[in-house]
Protein backbone atom coordinates (compact mmCIF):
# COMPACT_ATOMS: atom_id res chain seq x y z
CA UNK A 1 0.00 0.00 0.00
CA UNK A 2 1.61 3.23 -1.08
CA UNK A 3 -0.54 6.05 0.24
CA UNK A 4 1.77 8.70 -1.22
CA UNK A 5 0.91 7.43 -4.71
CA UNK A 6 -2.64 8.66 -4.01
CA UNK A 7 -1.64 11.70 -1.99
CA UNK A 8 -0.12 13.75 -4.80
CA UNK A 9 -2.82 13.46 -7.51
CA UNK A 10 -5.71 13.58 -5.05
CA UNK A 11 -4.32 16.60 -3.22
CA UNK A 12 -3.78 18.45 -6.50
CA UNK A 13 -7.34 17.70 -7.69
CA UNK A 14 -8.82 18.55 -4.29
CA UNK A 15 -7.05 21.90 -4.04
CA UNK A 16 -8.01 22.82 -7.60
CA UNK A 17 -11.70 21.96 -7.22
CA UNK A 18 -11.98 23.37 -3.70
CA UNK A 19 -10.45 26.62 -4.93
CA UNK A 20 -12.82 26.82 -7.90
CA UNK A 21 -15.74 26.22 -5.53
CA UNK A 22 -14.55 29.19 -3.47
CA UNK A 23 -14.26 31.32 -6.64
CA UNK A 24 -10.49 31.55 -6.32
CA UNK A 25 -8.40 32.06 -9.46
CA UNK A 26 -6.62 28.77 -8.84
CA UNK A 27 -4.25 28.98 -11.77
CA UNK A 28 -3.05 32.47 -10.96
CA UNK A 29 -2.44 31.55 -7.31
CA UNK A 30 -0.56 28.44 -8.43
CA UNK A 31 1.77 30.30 -10.75
CA UNK A 32 2.30 33.05 -8.18
CA UNK A 33 3.36 30.44 -5.64
CA UNK A 34 5.61 28.78 -8.20
CA UNK A 35 7.25 32.15 -8.77
CA UNK A 36 7.93 32.37 -5.03
CA UNK A 37 9.43 28.88 -5.15
CA UNK A 38 11.79 30.05 -7.85
CA UNK A 39 12.77 33.06 -5.73
CA UNK A 40 13.57 30.75 -2.80
CA UNK A 41 15.69 28.59 -5.09
CA UNK A 42 17.70 31.44 -6.58
CA UNK A 43 18.20 32.67 -3.01
CA UNK A 44 19.76 29.41 -1.81
CA UNK A 45 21.70 28.52 -4.97
CA UNK A 46 24.78 30.71 -4.30
CA UNK A 47 25.25 29.54 -0.71
CA UNK A 48 24.55 25.97 -1.78
CA UNK A 49 27.39 26.17 -4.31
CA UNK A 50 29.78 27.37 -1.62
CA UNK A 51 28.68 24.89 1.00
CA UNK A 52 28.40 21.82 -1.20
CA UNK A 53 31.94 22.49 -2.41
CA UNK A 54 33.13 22.44 1.22
CA UNK A 55 30.99 19.42 2.16
CA UNK A 56 32.20 17.36 -0.81
CA UNK A 57 35.79 18.28 0.11
CA UNK A 58 35.25 17.22 3.74
CA UNK A 59 33.74 13.93 2.63
CA UNK A 60 36.54 13.18 0.11
CA UNK A 61 39.30 14.07 2.59
CA UNK A 62 37.99 11.51 5.06
CA UNK A 63 37.40 14.13 7.78
CA UNK A 64 33.68 13.37 7.93
CA UNK A 65 34.28 9.65 8.48
CA UNK A 66 36.86 10.49 11.13
CA UNK A 67 34.35 12.63 13.02
CA UNK A 68 31.74 9.88 12.70
CA UNK A 69 34.16 7.27 14.07
CA UNK A 70 35.17 9.57 16.90
CA UNK A 71 31.59 10.13 18.01
CA UNK A 72 30.26 6.69 17.03
CA UNK A 73 29.92 5.38 20.63
CA UNK A 74 27.96 8.44 21.78
CA UNK A 75 25.78 8.42 18.66
CA UNK A 76 25.13 4.69 18.99
CA UNK A 77 23.91 5.27 22.55
CA UNK A 78 21.42 7.82 21.16
CA UNK A 79 20.44 5.48 18.27
CA UNK A 80 21.59 8.10 15.71
CA UNK A 81 23.43 6.68 12.66
CA UNK A 82 27.05 7.96 12.78
CA UNK A 83 26.96 8.79 9.03
CA UNK A 84 24.67 11.74 9.82
CA UNK A 85 27.13 13.32 12.28
CA UNK A 86 27.79 16.38 10.08
CA UNK A 87 24.11 17.18 9.99
CA UNK A 88 23.87 17.27 13.80
CA UNK A 89 26.48 20.03 14.05
CA UNK A 90 25.50 22.15 11.06
CA UNK A 91 21.69 21.94 11.23
CA UNK A 92 21.19 24.40 14.14
CA UNK A 93 23.64 26.92 12.63
CA UNK A 94 23.07 27.01 8.87
CA UNK A 95 20.02 26.01 6.87
CA UNK A 96 21.73 25.81 3.48
CA UNK A 97 24.74 24.09 5.09
CA UNK A 98 22.42 21.40 6.42
CA UNK A 99 20.76 21.12 3.02
CA UNK A 100 24.20 20.64 1.46
CA UNK A 101 25.20 17.89 3.91
CA UNK A 102 21.79 16.22 3.80
CA UNK A 103 21.61 16.09 0.01
CA UNK A 104 25.19 14.81 -0.17
CA UNK A 105 24.17 11.98 2.19
CA UNK A 106 21.08 11.23 0.10
CA UNK A 107 23.16 11.20 -3.08
CA UNK A 108 25.93 9.02 -1.57
CA UNK A 109 23.69 6.43 0.11
CA UNK A 110 20.64 6.74 -2.15
CA UNK A 111 17.47 8.68 -1.33
CA UNK A 112 15.56 5.49 -0.48
CA UNK A 113 18.24 4.03 1.82
CA UNK A 114 18.02 4.10 5.62
CA UNK A 115 20.69 6.81 5.84
CA UNK A 116 19.18 8.81 2.96
CA UNK A 117 15.70 8.73 4.45
CA UNK A 118 16.96 9.54 7.95
CA UNK A 119 18.86 12.56 6.61
CA UNK A 120 15.70 13.73 4.80
CA UNK A 121 13.52 13.34 7.90
CA UNK A 122 16.13 15.14 10.04
CA UNK A 123 16.09 18.06 7.59
CA UNK A 124 12.30 18.10 7.50
CA UNK A 125 11.70 17.97 11.23
CA UNK A 126 14.23 20.48 12.59
CA UNK A 127 14.96 24.18 12.08
CA UNK A 128 17.96 26.51 11.95
CA UNK A 129 17.68 27.01 15.71
CA UNK A 130 20.28 29.75 16.30
CA UNK A 131 19.06 31.79 13.34
CA UNK A 132 15.44 31.56 14.53
CA UNK A 133 16.33 32.56 18.09
CA UNK A 134 18.42 35.46 16.79
CA UNK A 135 15.57 36.74 14.60
CA UNK A 136 12.84 36.45 17.25
CA UNK A 137 14.74 37.63 20.30
CA UNK A 138 16.74 40.19 18.34
CA UNK A 139 13.66 41.92 16.97
CA UNK A 140 11.89 41.75 20.34
CA UNK A 141 14.87 43.27 22.17
CA UNK A 142 15.45 40.23 24.39
CA UNK A 143 18.99 40.14 25.76
CA UNK A 144 18.56 37.61 28.56
CA UNK A 145 17.64 34.47 26.64
CA UNK A 146 17.56 32.28 29.80
CA UNK A 147 16.88 28.65 28.89
CA UNK A 148 15.56 29.24 25.33
CA UNK A 149 18.75 27.97 23.64
CA UNK A 150 19.23 24.77 25.69
CA UNK A 151 15.51 23.94 25.40
CA UNK A 152 15.53 24.50 21.62
CA UNK A 153 18.73 22.46 21.20
CA UNK A 154 17.21 19.62 23.23
CA UNK A 155 14.23 19.76 20.86
CA UNK A 156 16.68 19.45 17.94
CA UNK A 157 18.40 16.47 19.55
CA UNK A 158 15.03 14.83 20.14
CA UNK A 159 14.22 15.56 16.48
CA UNK A 160 17.40 13.81 15.29
CA UNK A 161 16.77 10.78 17.50
CA UNK A 162 13.12 10.57 16.48
CA UNK A 163 14.04 10.93 12.79
CA UNK A 164 16.14 7.76 12.91
CA UNK A 165 13.48 6.07 15.04
CA UNK A 166 10.60 7.08 12.74
CA UNK A 167 12.42 5.87 9.61
CA UNK A 168 13.02 2.49 11.25
CA UNK A 169 9.37 2.44 12.35
CA UNK A 170 7.86 3.23 8.93
CA UNK A 171 10.40 1.64 6.59
CA UNK A 172 12.17 -1.01 8.65
CA UNK A 173 15.95 -1.30 8.35
CA UNK B 1 30.87 36.67 9.61
CA UNK B 2 30.25 33.41 11.47
CA UNK B 3 29.75 31.59 8.18
CA UNK B 4 33.10 32.87 6.91
CA UNK B 5 34.80 31.02 9.78
CA UNK B 6 32.69 27.90 9.36
CA UNK B 7 33.29 27.72 5.61
CA UNK B 8 37.02 28.45 5.85
CA UNK B 9 37.30 25.94 8.68
CA UNK B 10 35.65 23.24 6.57
CA UNK B 11 37.96 23.89 3.63
CA UNK B 12 41.09 24.05 5.81
CA UNK B 13 40.12 20.86 7.68
CA UNK B 14 39.62 19.04 4.36
CA UNK B 15 43.06 20.11 3.15
CA UNK B 16 44.79 19.14 6.42
CA UNK B 17 42.98 15.81 6.52
CA UNK B 18 43.68 15.26 2.81
CA UNK B 19 47.42 15.86 3.28
CA UNK B 20 47.62 13.49 6.27
CA UNK B 21 45.53 10.73 4.73
CA UNK B 22 46.90 11.15 1.21
CA UNK B 23 43.48 11.96 -0.19
CA UNK B 24 44.38 15.46 -1.37
CA UNK B 25 43.89 14.54 -5.03
CA UNK B 26 40.35 13.41 -4.33
CA UNK B 27 39.69 16.59 -2.31
CA UNK B 28 40.50 18.74 -5.33
CA UNK B 29 38.17 16.95 -7.70
CA UNK B 30 35.50 16.76 -4.99
CA UNK B 31 35.49 20.56 -4.71
CA UNK B 32 34.59 20.95 -8.37
CA UNK B 33 32.15 18.08 -8.18
CA UNK B 34 30.39 19.66 -5.19
CA UNK B 35 29.95 23.01 -6.90
CA UNK B 36 28.44 21.28 -9.93
CA UNK B 37 26.22 19.10 -7.73
CA UNK B 38 24.75 22.20 -6.07
CA UNK B 39 23.53 23.56 -9.40
CA UNK B 40 22.26 20.15 -10.52
CA UNK B 41 20.40 19.79 -7.24
CA UNK B 42 18.73 23.19 -7.55
CA UNK B 43 17.65 22.47 -11.12
CA UNK B 44 16.47 18.99 -10.14
CA UNK B 45 14.36 20.21 -7.25
CA UNK B 46 13.03 23.34 -8.96
CA UNK B 47 9.97 21.62 -10.46
CA UNK B 48 8.82 20.01 -7.22
CA UNK B 49 9.45 23.12 -5.13
CA UNK B 50 7.67 25.48 -7.52
CA UNK B 51 4.70 23.14 -7.89
CA UNK B 52 4.15 22.68 -4.15
CA UNK B 53 4.77 26.29 -3.34
CA UNK B 54 2.04 26.96 -5.89
CA UNK B 55 -0.30 24.47 -4.24
CA UNK B 56 0.32 26.06 -0.85
CA UNK B 57 -0.41 29.48 -2.29
CA UNK B 58 -3.74 28.16 -3.69
CA UNK B 59 -4.58 26.78 -0.24
CA UNK B 60 -3.82 30.17 1.26
CA UNK B 61 -6.02 31.90 -1.33
CA UNK B 62 -8.84 29.46 -0.45
CA UNK B 63 -8.79 30.66 3.16
CA UNK B 64 -7.16 27.53 4.54
CA UNK B 65 -4.75 29.71 6.51
CA UNK B 66 -7.63 31.44 8.31
CA UNK B 67 -9.28 28.09 8.99
CA UNK B 68 -6.08 26.75 10.52
CA UNK B 69 -5.79 29.91 12.62
CA UNK B 70 -9.21 29.32 14.16
CA UNK B 71 -8.22 25.72 14.81
CA UNK B 72 -5.09 26.70 16.71
CA UNK B 73 -6.53 29.43 18.90
CA UNK B 74 -7.77 27.16 21.73
CA UNK B 75 -4.50 25.22 21.72
CA UNK B 76 -2.42 28.41 21.92
CA UNK B 77 -4.65 29.65 24.72
CA UNK B 78 -3.45 26.72 26.83
CA UNK B 79 0.18 26.84 25.70
CA UNK B 80 0.66 30.61 26.00
CA UNK B 81 -2.18 31.73 28.28
CA UNK B 82 -0.88 35.22 29.10
CA UNK B 83 -0.05 36.20 25.52
CA UNK B 84 -3.39 34.81 24.30
CA UNK B 85 -5.34 37.26 26.44
CA UNK B 86 -4.42 39.98 24.00
CA UNK B 87 -6.43 39.42 20.79
CA UNK B 88 -3.83 40.97 18.48
CA UNK B 89 -1.05 38.83 19.89
CA UNK B 90 -3.23 35.74 19.63
CA UNK B 91 -4.01 36.54 15.98
CA UNK B 92 -0.31 36.91 15.20
CA UNK B 93 0.53 33.71 17.08
CA UNK B 94 -2.08 31.57 15.35
CA UNK B 95 -1.06 33.03 12.00
CA UNK B 96 2.57 32.18 12.80
CA UNK B 97 1.83 28.56 13.68
CA UNK B 98 -0.52 28.08 10.70
CA UNK B 99 1.89 29.59 8.17
CA UNK B 100 4.68 27.41 9.55
CA UNK B 101 2.46 24.37 9.13
CA UNK B 102 1.89 25.23 5.47
CA UNK B 103 5.59 25.89 4.96
CA UNK B 104 5.04 29.59 4.23
CA UNK B 105 8.21 30.79 5.94
CA UNK B 106 7.95 34.27 4.45
CA UNK B 107 4.54 34.72 6.04
CA UNK B 108 5.34 32.97 9.32
CA UNK B 109 8.38 34.97 10.41
CA UNK B 110 6.88 38.51 10.40
CA UNK B 111 3.84 37.26 12.33
CA UNK B 112 6.00 35.45 14.86
CA UNK B 113 8.22 38.49 15.27
CA UNK B 114 5.15 40.68 15.82
CA UNK B 115 3.89 38.30 18.50
CA UNK B 116 7.33 38.17 20.14
CA UNK B 117 7.56 41.97 20.20
CA UNK B 118 4.15 42.29 21.86
CA UNK B 119 4.99 39.56 24.36
CA UNK B 120 8.35 41.18 25.17
CA UNK B 121 6.78 44.53 26.08
CA UNK B 122 7.51 45.35 29.71
CA UNK B 123 9.85 42.42 30.32
CA UNK B 124 13.00 44.56 30.32
CA UNK B 125 14.79 42.41 27.78
CA UNK B 126 14.36 39.18 29.75
CA UNK B 127 12.87 36.13 28.01
CA UNK B 128 9.73 35.09 29.85
CA UNK B 129 8.64 31.45 30.03
CA UNK B 130 6.10 32.10 27.28
CA UNK B 131 8.68 33.71 24.99
CA UNK B 132 10.94 30.67 25.46
CA UNK B 133 8.02 28.41 24.56
CA UNK B 134 7.28 30.50 21.44
CA UNK B 135 10.89 30.08 20.32
CA UNK B 136 10.76 26.33 20.93
CA UNK B 137 7.57 26.15 18.85
CA UNK B 138 9.34 27.94 16.01
CA UNK B 139 12.66 26.09 16.15
CA UNK B 140 10.96 22.70 15.92
CA UNK B 141 9.69 22.90 12.37
CA UNK B 142 6.20 21.43 12.10
CA UNK B 143 5.31 21.26 8.42
CA UNK B 144 2.51 19.47 6.62
CA UNK B 145 4.48 19.19 3.38
CA UNK B 146 8.27 19.56 3.70
CA UNK B 147 8.62 20.74 0.11
CA UNK B 148 12.36 21.46 0.08
CA UNK B 149 13.29 17.98 1.31
CA UNK B 150 10.78 16.40 -1.07
CA UNK B 151 12.39 18.42 -3.86
CA UNK B 152 15.85 17.09 -2.98
CA UNK B 153 14.51 13.54 -2.87
CA UNK B 154 12.83 13.97 -6.26
CA UNK B 155 15.99 15.47 -7.75
CA UNK B 156 17.99 12.45 -6.59
CA UNK B 157 15.55 9.97 -8.09
CA UNK B 158 13.63 8.78 -5.02
CA UNK B 159 10.84 6.33 -5.79
CA UNK B 160 8.26 8.48 -4.07
CA UNK B 161 9.40 11.90 -2.87
CA UNK B 162 6.65 12.23 -0.26
CA UNK B 163 6.74 8.76 1.30
CA UNK B 164 8.71 10.20 4.23
CA UNK B 165 5.73 12.35 5.35
CA UNK B 166 4.53 10.24 8.30
CA UNK B 167 8.11 9.89 9.52
CA UNK B 168 8.63 13.67 9.29
CA UNK B 169 5.39 14.36 11.17
CA UNK B 170 6.28 11.84 13.88
CA UNK B 171 9.78 13.26 14.32
CA UNK B 172 8.51 16.87 14.38
CA UNK B 173 5.84 16.08 16.94
CA UNK B 174 8.31 14.27 19.21
CA UNK B 175 10.79 17.13 18.82
CA UNK B 176 8.23 19.79 19.82
CA UNK B 177 7.03 17.68 22.72
CA UNK B 178 10.59 17.23 23.98
CA UNK B 179 11.31 20.95 23.58
CA UNK B 180 8.19 21.99 25.50
CA UNK B 181 8.90 19.41 28.19
CA UNK B 182 12.46 20.70 28.54
CA UNK B 183 11.17 24.29 28.68
CA UNK B 184 8.69 23.28 31.38
CA UNK B 185 11.41 21.67 33.51
CA UNK B 186 13.89 24.51 32.95
CA UNK B 187 11.29 27.13 33.90
CA UNK B 188 11.14 25.57 37.38
CA UNK B 189 14.90 25.27 37.95
CA UNK B 190 16.40 28.20 35.96
CA UNK B 191 17.40 30.88 38.47
CA UNK B 192 17.70 34.28 36.79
Amino acid sequence: MDYSAYLVPLLLAFVALFGLGKRVNVYEALTQGAQEGLTILTGILPSLVGLMTAVYMLRASGAMDLLGQLLAPALAALCIPPETVGLLFVRPVSGSGALAIGSELMAAYGPDSYIGRTAAVMLGSTETTFYTIAVYFGSAGIRKTRYAIPAALLADLAGFMSAAFAVRLFFGG
Amino acid sequence: MAMAWVWSGMVALSVVCGLFKGTIGAVGSAALEGAGAAVELCLGMAGVMCLWNGVMSVMKACGLLDGLCRLFRPLLGRLLPRASQDPDTLAALSGNVSANLLGLGNAATPLGVKAAQRMAAGTGGRATDELCRLVVLNTASIQLLPTTVAGVRAALGAESAFDILPAVWTASALSVAAGLLAAGIFSKIWRN
